[in-house]
């Protein structure tokens, strides 16, 4: 009978490992992690720095108060685009869409339908501050990965209570997710292939507008 | 403080005024210098050519020569990395308690030069004297091995009247490594050229090092070029004391 | 089983490669230029991390336990991945990974005389030459990341891990698009030249139905995978096509997604000085209503397994593939990623091409270095490749002297010689000697020139002072002699 390679290839590497099966578990917990695994700013030193950071990649950036505003930031971050070519997720808040645009739902839209949008609108899960980062969990009012992907402009909604500090503490409220697909931007699409010059946009979005809301 | 000498193979063969400054600046300074006759290489050349199992009798020979030494002082860093990051391994490998015990005992006591002046001795001013613009190149061994930090720094800010001016790109390897200068010689003369256009915009007339090594590639190539700037270890700078000698 | 690593069976030893890259005058600028420049970014990006050494070693950490017990998290992802509708592969080298492909390729391609494949950055598949194999089979492959189209377009080599297109400047890039894209009126701003890509790529992203990736990271607790990026192509083949096909090296994986906060800080900022990089994709088998309809995965082996008999080049295994050793590399500034003669160059390229391949290629990789160190002191997972590269030296070193002509190479009988030499100070003191009598053949106008043999290598580059008349211990010797007067003689 011959060998499946997976057997080989396990075989192998067990004759290769010269420690006997322990409590791998244990060992993998007891790995010291001395680096910073929460954040030390507020909530308002949080939301600087994300802002801060989200400029650096030129960004653009409406800030609001309350979520009754949202249509009228919305509005605004669509201001300058087609408005015959925009898309939000079928679960997305229609509460929250201004009335004056006739913003379309994916209805599990075929990709050549998805092609011809130009801007989509989506909330996301969490956000974090020192890598001005927005993390997708997609599905929902997130939207599927192909429609965050193809329209050339985004619009992102982040709940400020969304910001924290830290990429572990990003990773870790995204932990129990992780089963599902999940984007983290930092930034719109961008290249230094050519001289190290960073070039924005080679392919998914070229413009990203954030709407910082809420408390 | 009795201090022995181990000067280095090359040292004594090409650059013997480092080793006549070692001994001038520690005699100076009111110690007691012996130079144990049978030394001659710490193993370095072999070992990192991969010549390991030739480099284990150089490696029992130094450890037994010096093992009751108070104070080992070595004016090169490469010699001491080597002991420091290889000598223990060497040991285990041989399987050899009482060699491995040998080993641990004596390395605390080795000193690479400007080590055993500012961390063993504590001194920065050494009562030299030397009226030059000098720059001085961190050797990689010094730099990433033996962390020597700042202390040739402060050594030579203390010389009277030395104008000491900063290295660009100072933390780039000169190009020697040892075999690599000849086995791989295009590349090592193409680092080169750029620590010596370093070294020119510095506007020196003197380079300065902890290891002859790179100083001996530094002025092969200084010196190719037509260039009057010269090549001094550490130890004859701080061997100067303005008197004719 | 046979091991390859791209094309390091035909390539020249290095010293022969490196000097044809040092008459490049144009490869020369573009390297010198980038490596300082992402060097420049990378020290500005860690210096703002008060935690960055602790990163380093958890990391390590991580890697060291995960290699440890490497088959155990291998079955667990494949369980995790498998459970969640992924269909997992095993492929032992490059051939058998290959040969999996095409027939997958070829299972969902179906009718289609002309199959084509769009690939997102993946080195493995370099690695295993798969670009070759597919053609041969028919197979159209679509590189999609801006580098790999160059070098692909350019009939060119990749010449460094993460910027792959390094040694090709705007005129270049634009002189290649211009023919290959059929632009003849493209210019060489960046600008146009990422527009261009854009929209040559757009109509394959959206047409092509089999897409092919690689993997930063596969994490054992859950099956996800995780993608790296910049561009957003990656985004596009994983998502795309109907069907996702992704390589992954074995050594790819960690154990927790937890895990992932180490190198996720690690990675951008090592490889282009950036905070993050624009996207990370991670997904976990299949979705519905969200991407592909069918996801393989091929683990594979290809020489990789042979390093975990050894600690000390089981750190190699480490590697997250961020290219920082590369950019701080003294040697590799000077010559670039090609004459290394392997996908993987630079200082990591040092240890990797020959330990993957045990030795019977890249022979002279682990001589391309100084020892300066400075790769360890950026390496994100704390791979000690100097030590690693003296640990092949000394491997090589052994393996030839088994031969007979090993033995009677050059090097070895003056190595063999020399160690005699030091193994007694008279002999010792004789060589000194017979080295100043000697050096008289080849002094001139007070400086040694043409010597011979390997020591030839450095008069034709540099001047060398001759031996002085005295030793040291010459020196020393006499000072210690009674004068004839009783005094000592200084």
């Amino acid at each position: 009978m011959s060998v499946t390679a997976r057997e080989a290839i396990l075989a192998r590497i067990h004759a290769a490992l010269p420690e006997p099966p322990r409590d791998i578990a244990g060992s993998h917990a007891s790995i010291q992690r001395l680096y910073r695994q929460t954040g030390t700013l507020d909530a308002h030193g949080r939301l600087d720095l994300f802002i801060d950071r989200l400029l650096d990649y030129d960004t653009e950036i409406i800030q609001i108060e309350a979520e009754s505003e949202l249509p009228f930031a919305i509005e605004r971050a669509l201001e300058h685009y087609d408005p015959q070519r925009i898309l939000a997720p079928a679960e997305f808040p229609s509460a929250w869409l201004p009335d004056s645009v006739p913003i379309q739902r994916d209805h599990a839209l075929s990709t050549s339908e998805l092609d011809h949008f130009e801007s989509i609108v989506t909330t996301c899960e969490i956000a974090i501050a020192s890598t001005g980062t927005i993390v997708l969990v997609h599905g929902g009012a997130q939207g599927r990965r192909a429609a965050t992907l193809l329209p050339d402009h985004h619009v992102c909604l982040v709940r400020r209570d969304q910001v924290v500090e830290t990429v572990p503490e990003g990773l870790a409220a995204i932990a129990a997710q992780s089963h599902r697909p999940i984007t983290t931007i930092s930034g719109p699409s961008a290249t230094a292939d050519i001289e190290m010059t960073r070039i924005r946009g080679v392919h998914g979005p070229r413009r990203l507008t954030v709407i910082l809301y809420g408390r | 403080m009795r201090i022995s000498l181990f000067v280095a193979c090359y040292n004594d063969t090409l650059f013997p005024e480092t080793g006549i400054a070692v001994t001038q600046v520690l005699e100076r300074l009111g110690h007691t210098v012996d130079f144990p006759i049978e030394q001659t290489c710490c193993g370095q050349m072999h070992y990192n050519t991969g010549y390991h199992r030739e480099a284990v009798p150089l490696v029992r020979r130094f450890v037994q020569m010096f093992l009751n030494a108070e104070a080992v002082c070595v004016p090169s860093a490469s010699c001491v990395a080597m002991m420091r990051e290889h000598y223990v391994m060497m040991a285990e490998a041989e399987n050899d308690p009482a060699f491995l015990a040998d080993v641990h005992s004596l390395l605390p006591r080795v000193f690479e030069f400007s080590e055993l002046l500012a961390n063993r001795l504590g001194l920065s001013d050494v009562g030299a004297r030397f009226a030059e613009r000098v720059t001085y190149h961190p050797s990689c061994h010094s730099l990433r091995m033996l962390h020597v930090g700042d202390a040739p720094r402060k050594l030579l800010r203390a010389v009277r009247d030395l104008t000491l001016v900063e290295l660009p790109n100072q933390d780039q390897c000169c190009g020697f490594g040892g075999t690599f200068a000849v086995k791989n010689a295009d590349v090592s003369n193409a680092m080169l050229l750029e620590k010596d256009a370093c070294v020119l915009q510095t506007g020196a007339n003197v380079v300065t090092a902890l290891d002859n090594s790179c100083l001996m590639q530094i002025y092969g190539g200084l010196h190719r070029s037509g260039s009057p700037v010269r090549t001094m270890h550490l130890a004859e700078i701080l061997a100067s004391t303005g008197e004719p000698q | 089983m046979t091991v390859r690593v791209g094309k390091t069976s035909t390539a020249p030893p290095f010293p022969l490669a490196a000097k044809a890259a040092l008459q490049n005058d144009q490869l020369r600028r573009n390297v010198h230029n980038a490596t300082t420049i992402i060097q420049g970014k990378r020290a500005q990006r860690v210096d703002e991390m008060p935690d960055w050494q602790q990163l380093r070693q958890a990391a390590k950490d991580i890697k060291d336990h995960t290699l440890a017990h490497l088959d155990h998290y291998l079955v667990e992802f494949e369980r995790n991945c498998q459970r969640a509708g992924g269909i997992v592969h095993w492929a032992r080298d490059a051939d058998e990974a290959n040969r999996i492909a095409i027939d997958l390729i070829r299972q969902y391609s179906g009718d289609d005389p002309h199959p084509e494949v769009i690939k997102v950055k993946t080195m493995t598949s370099d690695e295993v030459q798969m670009n070759a194999a597919l053609e041969a089979a028919g197979i159209t492959p679509i590189e999609t990341d801006l580098a790999d189209m160059i070098v692909q377009m350019g009939n060119d080599e990749p010449s460094h891990i993460v910027v792959p297109a390094l040694h090709r400047n705007r005129f270049e890039v634009a002189e290649i698009f211009r023919r290959t894209m059929n632009l003849p009126n493209l210019t060489d701003a960046p600008e146009e030249l990422t527009k261009a890509a854009r929209t040559y790529l757009r109509n394959r992203f959206l047409r092509v139905k089999v897409g092919l990736s690689g993997a930063n990271f596969a994490v054992a607790e859950t099956g996800t995978v995780c993608v790296v990026e910049s561009e957003g192509n990656g985004r596009m083949c994983v998502t795309m096509p109907n069907v996702l096909i992704t390589l992954i090296g074995i050594e790819k994986i960690v154990p927790t997604f937890q895990d992932l906060d180490t190198f996720l800080q690690l990675l951008p900022r090592s490889a282009t000085g950036e905070r993050m990089n624009p996207y990370n994709s991670f997904w976990t088998g299949l979705t519905k209503g969200d991407g592909p309809t069918a996801f393989h995965v091929i683990l594979l082996d290809n020489g990789r397994i042979l390093q975990l008999n050894d600690e000390r080049e089981r750190e190699t295994l480490a590697c997250i593939r961020c290219g920082a050793c590369l950019n701080v590399c003294p040697v590799y500034r000077e010559t670039g990623g090609h004459a290394y003669g392997s996908i993987y160059s630079g200082p990591i390229g040092a240890i990797i091409s020959p330990q993957l391949q045990s030795l019977q290629h890249s022979r002279s990789l682990p001589y391309a270095s100084t020892l300066c160190g400075a790769c360890y002191e950026v390496c994100p997972v704390k791979i000690n490749i100097p030590e690693t590269l003296i640990h092949l030296r000394g491997r090589i070193v052994r393996e030839d002297q088994q031969t007979l002509s090993g033995k009677l190479a050059v090097e070895n009988i003056a190595m063999q010689a020399a160690a005699k030499i030091f193994l007694s100070h008279r002999r010792y003191e004789a060589a000194q000697r017979l080295a100043r009598t000697g050096q008289l053949l080849f002094e001139r106008k007070g400086q040694l020139t043409n010597l011979p043999g390997l020591a030839g290598g450095w008069t034709r580059f540099r001047d060398l002072k001759p031996l002085p008349s005295q030793s040291f211990r010459d020196w020393w010797k006499a000072r210690s002699k009674p004068s004839p007067h009783g005094e000592r003689v200084q």
